[in-house]
């Protein structure tokens, strides 16, 4: 990164400071420009390249990561509080707003966590419609991601456009089921809120249909692209055991090499019931996350494809189950899911009353960022932005 | 994977200067924790790691519970003498109490080696003012360190070995722990002192000390 003289520009978060005062962590390997003076950089809050208000504050040693400290917090509204003066139905629509790109499935697993707490059956139809919701999620946040991806690499605009050419034909379906785009609110606790009509469902055979192909396009572009690949690859290496030990979940595992899916793993839903495969990375990189996620959409569209074809009749929420005034039994439940970008759980404590004593989310993008300097130490500024692309970071839910 | 009853008198057994306790759970769930005295909960976490047959690798969920001072009134049954040759008056008198509150800390853990779990840790604090330490998992699992972070900046409770304990959602200049029952929030977080105005009497009503002029709002 170019840096220009502070004292011409005036720039005031650009400051030299003494390396030995700092107590920094060993780096990747030792410094080659000698024993230069460290510049300490803050890269965001506000950038595109940080995915929404977030800050790295970064130590430099010429171009090189010697230190990271990820600072966030900008959008925090203390979710968890307003959880607890909100009834068990109230809070649904909250859920919405944690990773903004899937409220269906933060509504999942909500949803989830409360028929724990409960103990309340859900109804057949309503599992497979809530597998062709998450399903249809996870191609939504994948090609976003992969486009957001891109972006941050430096290829400006093609795939990134042609990601959210996608991602808008998924919206419709979500707008035209829920009524909203975005802020879908559409499980209830043993079923969801409304029963998708036989043209909604034709609608996505349709587009699960041509899904394949705009992969196919997409990755006929970027997946063999030379420069993506120079880019990519061996950049941002996460080893397995730290991945584990960390608590990285979701795609971010796979990449490093672990079979490690919720869906498999906990058998939640009708999970049980689908074929699909687990794709799994080798170098635990940029590339292998990005390639993972590509994978996965493939598998996601072999679900789909399954669960439009299995979906049973029936009622798809049992008119019986309590939505307004639930009080569960005092006692807690913690349930997690497997959303697009990791492990998404509820820990819900209740003490027999309207609300709960306490409402936890244990939020995937939260966690995978602690490892965000130990990826970063050694590698340049610009790998940075890649790196924090590829962890899929959404800020609602990292600041909650 | 062995029931929890199994697995507390193993850690029992396994170690003797260390209180480990069931904690029941009333709800159709049924995910019974462990609750651990501090001073063991390093070691039993390792522990827990590192067993062939657990292999609790990953540190799933880190989270806080906040349990205020609760009054508590009970009633008492006396027998007295009552007339004589007839039989002892029983006299029911109610007395109040306080229950000590505290903090508590659980851990949701898995094994993603064995595709098992949730095994779930609880340790407690003394109680909710000074002996507020517990020690830090973060040297165990790495996932703990930004939730820590969160519970230590949320609910205040301080991990004693966490390598970088700061608070991490609310800006370091700020006073109090948001997620704690009896936290009241502040009228309007950008106050200042003005000689006017609602938020000035609300403050005052609220905070004593608000009405001197340039003083910082304080949190309870």
């Amino acid at each position: 990164m170019m840096l220009p003289d502070p004292a011409a520009t005036g720039l005031a978060r650009v400051r030299k400071i003494e390396g030995a005062a700092l107590g920094l962590r060993t780096p990747a390997f030792a410094p080659e420009e000698g024993a230069g003076d460290l510049l300490e950089v803050s890269l965001g809050p506000h950038h595109p390249s940080t995915h929404g208000v977030f800050r790295m504050d970064v130590v430099l040693d010429g171009e090189r990561i010697v230190r990271l400290k990820p600072v966030f917090g900008y959008l925090h509204r203390n979710h968890e509080k307003l959880g607890e003066g909100t009834s068990y139905l109230g809070s649904m629509p909250y859920t919405d707003r944690l990773d903004y790109l899937n409220s269906m499935t933060n509504n999942w697993a909500y949803a989830l966590a409360v028929e724990k707490l409960a103990g309340i059956p859900v109804t057949e139809r309503a599992e497979y419609v809530r597998v062709i919701l998450a399903e249809l999620s996870r191609l939504l946040n994948h090609t976003c991601l992969a486009g957001f991806l891109m972006q941050d690499c430096g290829c400006s605009g093609t795939p990134l456009m042609y990601a959210f050419r996608e991602r808008e034909k998924i919206l419709d379906l979500f707008e035209s089921l829920s009524g909203s785009r975005m802020m879908c609110n559409f499980q209830r606790f043993g079923g969801c809120r409304v029963d998708p009509s036989a043209e909604w469902l034709a609608a996505t055979r349709t587009l699960v249909d041509g899904y394949g192909a705009f992969l196919d396009e997409f990755e006929a572009l970027l997946s063999g692209n030379e420069i993506v690949m120079a880019r990519t690859q061996g950049v941002g290496r996460l080893p397995a055991a730290l991945a584990v030990n960390a608590g990285v979940t979701g795609p971010m595992l796979r990449a490093s090499g672990v079979g490690h899916d919720l869906r498999k793993v906990d058998g939640y839903g009708v999970y049980p019931r689908f074929n699909f495969r687990v794709p799994i990375g080798r170098d635990g990189d940029v590339y292998d996350r990005y390639m993972v996620r590509m994978l996965e959409m493939r598998e996601s569209i072999s679900i789909l494809d399954q669960a439009l074809r299995g979906l049973p009749g029936g009622p798809i929420l049992d008119p019986k189950a309590k939505q307004r005034g639930l009080r569960p039994k005092a006692g807690e439940a913690y349930g997690r899911i497997e959303g697009p970008k990791g492990e998404i759980g509820f820990f819900l404590v209740s003490d027999g009353t309207g609300n709960p004593t306490r409402y936890r989310v244990r939020a995937p993008s939260f966690v995978n960022l602690t490892i965000l300097e130990d990826l970063c130490l050694g590698h340049s500024v610009a790998d940075a932005v890649i790196i924090l692309g590829s962890i899929d970071i959404v800020l609602g839910e990292v600041d909650r | 994977m062995e029931s929890p009853e199994a697995l507390r008198d193993r850690l029992l057994a396994r170690f003797p200067g260390v209180s480990v306790e069931l904690v029941p759970n009333g709800s159709p769930s049924g995910q019974v924790s462990l609750r651990i005295s501090p001073a063991g909960l390093r070691e039993v976490a390792r522990f827990l790691r590192d067993d062939a047959a657990l292999a609790l690798d990953q540190c799933s969920n880190v989270t806080g519970l906040d349990s205020p001072d609760r009054e508590v009134v009970e009633t008492v049954k006396e027998s007295q003498p009552g007339a004589p040759g007839g039989p002892p008056v029983v006299i029911e008198r109610k007395q109040t109490r306080i229950e000590p509150g505290h903090l508590e800390v659980v851990y949701h853990l898995y094994s993603v080696a064995r595709r098992h779990g949730p095994v779930i840790l609880r340790a407690r604090t003394g109680n909710r003012t000074d002996a507020v330490t517990l020690p830090s998992l973060t040297p165990v699992w790495r996932s703990c360190e930004f939730q820590e972070r969160e519970v230590f900046d949320l609910y205040g409770v301080v991990f004693e070995g966490h390598p970088d304990l700061r608070r991490i959602l609310m800006w370091d200049a700020f006073a109090g722990h948001p997620m704690r029952k009896d936290y009241v929030e502040p009228d309007d977080y950008e106050w200042e002192p003005t000689p006017h105005g609602e938020v000035l009497a609300k403050a005052r009503r609220h905070y004593p000390s608000a009405a001197a002029p340039g003083a910082v709002q304080p949190s309870p």
